[in-house]
């Protein structure tokens, strides 16, 4: 019962976030509803045992990623002037067609599909997918270490492209 | 009593759509920015979701890997909006349509 109060609440919080991003005028107002989103989504994250995987989103994301974003909203200004005018021809009718077509599309498989998609699926909480930080480190450090010693690989070549592009530009002016 | 994953893969689906159709409508970069890392979220759970219905704790693993792709995709693409920014003063899409520098 309490997983049900605490999804239904969490899901309405992240879709409001959701929504006040792409709604708002003011891109502060969007970086809040991206705050939003991202707690409740580490909620729904430690309702299912995800324990490690909340605690690195509340981390990464809310702390340092959105730090970041609202460094760079304050640095080059809030531009509140945005215009909603349509350049590309077709576009708002592409969108509306790609909404419609993505919403008929879950509709039908909600009435006419089963939810049990999972053919091994059970009803309870498995104490196998319990995520400590001792379950998780065993994997990553096994079966997955060549993926972590690339990604190690990505975050420097990440770190020195964005050091790259700001010295560049200063170079220039 | 628990919520069924499917539960989970809908409202990540309703993520994904808000921040798909965000991507496609709005036209300021770090809008549109926000909109992929709602959509990489909306991901995420879905993964998450998935590795508790089946069993697998790989899921979780995989969520890792998402996370520092997207972290370094943010310091890489908010590095070139503030280097289009000091060039053209802007921050719109729609003004850098010609592919000059």
């Amino acid at each position: 019962m309490a997983e049900t109060i605490l999804f239904v609440l969490m899901a309405i919080g992240a879709l409001v976030g959701a929504v006040a991003i792409v709604a708002a005028r003011n891109p502060v107002y969007s970086a809040m509803g991206l705050l939003g989103t991202l707690f409740s989504v580490a909620v729904l994250y430690v309702l299912q045992l995800a324990h490690l995987v909340a605690a690195v989103q509340v981390i990464v994301y809310a702390g340092a990623v959105l730090t970041l974003f609202l460094f760079v909203i304050m640095l080059i200004g809030v531009d509140k002037s945005e215009d909603w005018d349509e350049k590309l021809p077709y576009q708002r009718a592409f969108v509306g067609g790609l909404g419609g077509v993505i919403v008929l599309f879950a509709g039908a498989l909600t009435v006419f599909g089963n939810f049990d998609w999972v053919p091994a699926a059970t009803n309870t909480i498995p104490e196998a997918t319990n995520g400590t930080i001792q379950a998780i480190a065993e994997l990553l450090f096994t079966d997955w270490v060549l993926a972590f010693e690339a990604t190690a690989l990505l975050l420097t070549i990440a770190a020195a492209g964005a050091i790259g592009l700001a010295h560049h530009r200063r170079e220039q002016a | 009593m628990i919520v069924a994953a499917g539960w989970y893969m809908a409202l990540a689906a309703a993520l994904f759509l808000i921040g798909a159709l965000g991507l496609l409508l709005r036209r300021n970069a770090l809008v549109m920015f926000m909109c992929i890392e709602l959509m990489l979220n909306a991901v995420n759970l879905t993964l998450v979701s998935a590795g508790r219905a089946l069993n697998d704790l790989n899921g979780q693993v995989a969520v890792f890997f998402v996370l520092v792709v997207a972290a370094a995709e943010v310091v890489v693409g908010l590095a070139i909006i503030v280097a289009v920014f000091r060039r053209r003063a802007t921050a719109s899409v729609d003004e850098l349509s010609e592919l000059r520098g």
